[in-house]
């Protein structure tokens, strides 16, 4: 708890930045309209417009938090205008494709550890896919899928699932290769089986490894779920949420999407650590 | 039945990759992932070809490379607008505003602990996100998309960056001040180079985010050029070809982009452990 007060200092600090931001980005408008009706604005009443517009070029703190709370607690969940509703159709199509993406990862990594070949055909492609942009092709994916007449989770979970199967497959790869030598010898003149050097040694060592990519994963699949609902015709998910938002200059449901987008990556990356911590904690690796 | 060739390419290539592997030399290894890259995109256009899958889903390579070749003056044209005026510009910007930060908070333990869990976890969020608000900001020209670069760029540069600052040890830092090396010396010949590998890897990790924050930019509001928009109209026009050749070209360009980096990467930090020969 050593960091609460600094971090505390930074988040403040932030905020007032944000504020005097606001007023600043927004004062032009305003001018305006006060030019307009021929009327001159105090100071304490020109800084409440700059607060206070529909659609403020940077909307002020809590402007975001009200947008939040509206769209969060103030309508019925089942609404098309509610955050929780478009919220859980991302969440849905993240998990889905994580889930899928992540087991693939694995049991490649699985198939490389144990194959030669494999792992001389497969790995170099898998490392070197980590320096080209897939998120490119979500558009597409969407388009084609839609053309074949599916729409609704399925193609966006395939985003999802491509984007966060090669952290998991290259993390993997490193984590069932780091038992050392010596751990391996020890199986060996204990004459373990293939199959019980994998489940007691290679596959607990690799843990860290896992989680550590997991998290990289989860954060991915989101941010491909997100992208995935951008193309158009896409009516609901907080990518299409922002979508709407800019073609209808709606900054304020812009930001709040946003916040509930960071808000679910960051759940979503703390869950995984709290699962990592049991997890090695169960296994006598927590440090 | 026509099933049988493509299961026979499959395990000819497979086979003589699992004689190849055996050899387990430089040259064997370049070859087999050659090979199976090769025996991948016969695999395609065979399947393409003898199930007649039609264009708007999935085109043959040969369709792809075709286009490639056609469309060579539009593909350079994006390749300009999205990634040398916006990616490049935006990863430029980001990266050295991300250095600056890091040495300006340098003397400042406090704001360091305060910063980096915040800049961790920004680094985790879906900072794409903003683009369509940075549009709105900075107009449809290449301006929003490097602004959109320069956010997603800063913070992994950031928290690497602090931490190279942080990565030289007591030892070293007692031996520059018994030569009594002002702060500005032992930063400039002790603790910036240390802190290059560190530094290095956040660059690699942001030139692939670069390119992304680029492309995605693009489907909020792009001028008629440029990659992100070429794949969005393609794709309504169901031109696949042509789409497939946009993201052949994102991909040379993000192999292109991080091997440049690494190869940098090389020349700077020649003493790091990692870029030693590595023997057997």
């Amino acid at each position: 708890m050593r960091n609460t007060l600094p971090v505390l200092t930074v988040l403040l600090a932030v905020v007032a930045i944000w504020y005097v931001a606001a007023i600043g980005m927004n004062s032009t408008w305003v001018r305006d309209q006060a030019a307009r009706s021929e009327t001159v604005l105090g100071m304490g009443e020109f800084v409440r417009q700059t607060l206070s517009l529909d659609r403020p070029v940077l909307p002020a703190p809590h402007q975001v938090a009200a947008g939040l709370w509206d769209g969060v607690f103030g309508q019925k969940i089942t609404s098309k205008r509610s955050l929780v509703w478009h919220g859980w159709i991302t969440l849905s199509a993240t998990l889905a494709g994580f889930a899928i993406g992540s087991l693939a990862g694995i049991g490649l990594a699985v198939g490389i550890v144990h194959d030669r070949a494999m792992n001389q055909s497969v790995m170099p492609w898998a490392v070197a896919s980590q320096t080209v942009p897939i998120l490119a092709i979500a558009p597409m994916v969407i388009v084609v899928f839609a053309s074949a007449g599916i729409t609704g989770l399925l193609p966006k979970a395939i985003i999802a699932a491509w984007l966060s199967f090669f952290p998991v497959l290259v993390g993997m790869v490193k984590g069932l290769r780091t038992a050392d030598a010596m751990q391996l010898d020890l199986m060996r003149s204990w004459n373990a089986s293939r199959s019980q050097v994998f489940w007691r040694l290679r596959l607990p060592s690799s843990m860290p490894y896992l989680f550590a990519s997991l998290k990289v994963a989860v954060a991915a699949a989101l941010v491909g779920t997100i992208v995935g609902e951008l193309p158009a015709g896409a009516s609901a998910g907080l990518g299409a949420r922002l979508l709407s938002g800019s073609y209808y200059g709606q900054t304020v449901q812009i930001w709040a999407a946003l916040f509930v987008a960071a808000a679910l990556a960051a759940g979503l990356v703390f869950l995984i650590g709290w699962i990592e911590r049991l997890a090695l904690r169960r296994m006598g690796l927590a440090r | 039945m026509s099933a049988l060739p493509i299961i026979a390419v499959w395990l000819g290539g497979w086979a003589l990759n699992a004689w190849l592997a055996r050899f387990d030399t430089r040259l064997s290894r370049f070859l087999v992932a050659l090979i199976f890259g090769i025996t991948l995109l016969i695999l395609w256009e065979m399947t393409v070809r003898a199930y007649a899958i039609p264009t708007v889903i999935l085109p043959a390579p040969s369709q792809i490379a075709a286009s490639f070749t056609q469309n060579t003056a539009i593909l350079w044209g994006d390749f300009v607008q999205t990634i040398l005026k916006g990616a490049l510009s935006g990863w430029v910007l980001g990266a050295a505003a991300a250095i600056a930060t890091a040495i300006a908070i340098d003397r400042s333990p406090f704001l360091q602990r305060g910063l980096l869990p915040v800049g961790n976890f920004v680094a985790a969020l879906p900072i794409v996100g903003i683009a369509p608000i940075l549009v709105m900001w900075f107009g449809f020209d290449w301006q929003s998309k490097a602004a959109v670069v320069v956010v997603m760029v800063f913070f992994p540069i950031l928290v690497n960056m602090v931490a190279g600052l942080a990565a030289t040890d007591q030892m070293q830092r007692d031996q520059m001040a018994t030569w009594a090396a002002p702060y500005w010396q032992s930063l400039a010949k002790m603790r910036l180079p240390a802190a290059m590998p560190f530094l290095f890897n956040g660059l690699k990790i942001t030139t692939t985010l670069a390119l992304i924050g680029a492309i995605v930019a693009e489907f909020f509001g792009s001028p008629t050029r440029g990659m992100g928009f070429r794949i969005s109209t393609a794709v309504g026009r169901l031109d696949l070809p042509l789409v497939w050749a946009e993201i052949l070209v994102a991909a040379i360009a993000g192999s292109l982009f991080y091997g440049i980096v690494a190869l940098i990467e090389k020349k700077v930090t020649f003493w790091h452990p990692s870029q030693r020969k590595q023997r057997g």
